[in-house]
């Protein structure tokens, strides 16, 4: 059955605090999920008091912060720092979003901070989405074709183009897929709007020669239709996508090719 | 403890390239509900005080015998659909989920069999 509380070895315990240096005025407290796998504990929330006067304005800004001043055994991926490499997807304030591009200003109270629901942590805010980019290779994210190729680029029409708009923007942060219900009770075999959104953009695009193929691998029960249009991957976008729409749009073809 | 690939376990049993009827089924079969359960929420509050041989006259209508068979039938297809979906996303133990369906369908096969016999038998009495 689905499971709807966490084992025993999940609970949250209250963690340590960490107090700001004296002196700062503009303090914003910051609670942060901490799990060490070595230690053999159950997870905690450590609180971080942040001098606000001494930090840059995104959730990013201060976990770096953090890191360096308060707490180094603080594990969280990042890299591009500007919204585009997705690694620093993370549960902030209730919401799957990128911790890089989320203003402080933008939560009331206490700032807190899990890493994506629903996934095996391997470390604090780092989860384990192996399986999820092992779905992502098996939907096959590259152009197929039968035709000789051309000695020159693969011609696309403006029209044929813009039909890619709202979907390679995708960065693959998993904000969508592990904010699913659906993905949370199916994710050994439904794909999740992230990669259904992947899907779609390889169906939708001229280029490829495939788009049969593509459907038929879609066409099943749980691969695809676990979908019950719940619409939170919309919703929890961090780059302002719509996955729900392109996994509508995968349904409306399976249709119209049977009619 | 598994030797497989994370892509080998992801591709799983592959696709059943099945899924598209069933999900065009439940939308279909929701559409038809809708004029149909009107129209038997309706003629309920119409009739509801009334007496058996009353009931018994307007079923003996073939409109409205017709339109309650279609009823019954569409209504436990539709919930059998539905459930399954149900089953499927929250059962995971398979010899569980297979027994759940099956007891499921029986129980719609049952219901439906037996709402339209009931509608028929006052219908064709006498």
């Amino acid at each position: 059955m689905a499971e709807f509380t966490l084992p025993k070895n999940s609970r949250i315990q209250q963690g340590k605090t960490w107090k700001a240096a004296a002196g700062a005025r503009n303090i914003r407290r910051f609670k942060v999920y901490r799990y060490d796998p070595d230690s053999g504990q159950n997870p905690r929330m450590d609180v971080y008091e942040v001098d606000m006067d001494k930090c840059g304005p995104m959730v990013l800004d201060a976990l770096l912060k953090i890191k360096n001043e308060m707490d180094a055994t603080l594990t969280l991926r990042r890299s591009c720092r500007e919204g585009v490499c997705g690694s620093c997807a993370m549960n902030i304030d209730g919401t799957n979003t990128l911790a890089c591009t989320h203003d402080i200003k933008d939560i009331k109270g206490d700032v807190k901070i899990y890493p994506l629901p629903h996934m095996p942590v391997i470390k604090d805010l780092v989860a384990d989405l192996t399986h999820f980019f092992a779905q992502y290779a098996s939907i096959k994210p590259w152009i197929r074709t039968q035709s000789p190729p051309p000695d020159r680029e693969r011609l696309q029409s403006k029209d044929e183009r813009a039909k890619l708009d709202g979907l390679y923007e995708c960065i693959l942060c998993a904000c969508c897929s592990t904010a699913c219900p659906s993905y949370w009770w199916n994710p050994d075999r439904y794909l999740g709007p992230a990669l259904l959104l992947q899907a779609y953009r390889w169906i939708a695009d001229s280029r490829d020669e495939t788009t049969g193929e593509r459907l038929d691998e879609l066409q099943d029960p749980f691969k695809l239709y676990r979908c019950h249009t719940i619409m939170n991957c919309t919703r929890t976008c961090p780059k302002g996508l719509n996955p729900a729409k392109s996994i509508a749009q995968i349904k409306q073809l399976l249709v119209e090719r049977e009619h | 403890m598994s030797f497989r690939t994370p892509l080998g376990r992801a591709r799983g049993l592959g696709s059943a390239r099945l899924g598209t009827g069933h999900w065009l089924a439940q939308r279909i079969t929701a559409v038809a509900l809708i004029p149909l359960s009107l129209w038997f929420v309706m003629s309920v509050m119409i009739y509801m005080r009334a007496d058996y041989a009353t009931v018994s006259i307007w079923l003996h209508s073939p409109v409205v015998s017709v339109l309650l068979v279609l009823l019954l039938a569409t209504l436990y297809y539709h919930a059998f659909l539905g459930l399954q979906v149900v089953i499927e996303d929250y059962v995971h133990d398979e010899w569980l989920k297979v027994s759940t369906l099956m007891l499921i369908k029986f129980m719609c096969v049952l219901l439906a069999a037996a709402g339209i016999f009931a509608t028929l038998r006052v219908a064709f009495g006498g």
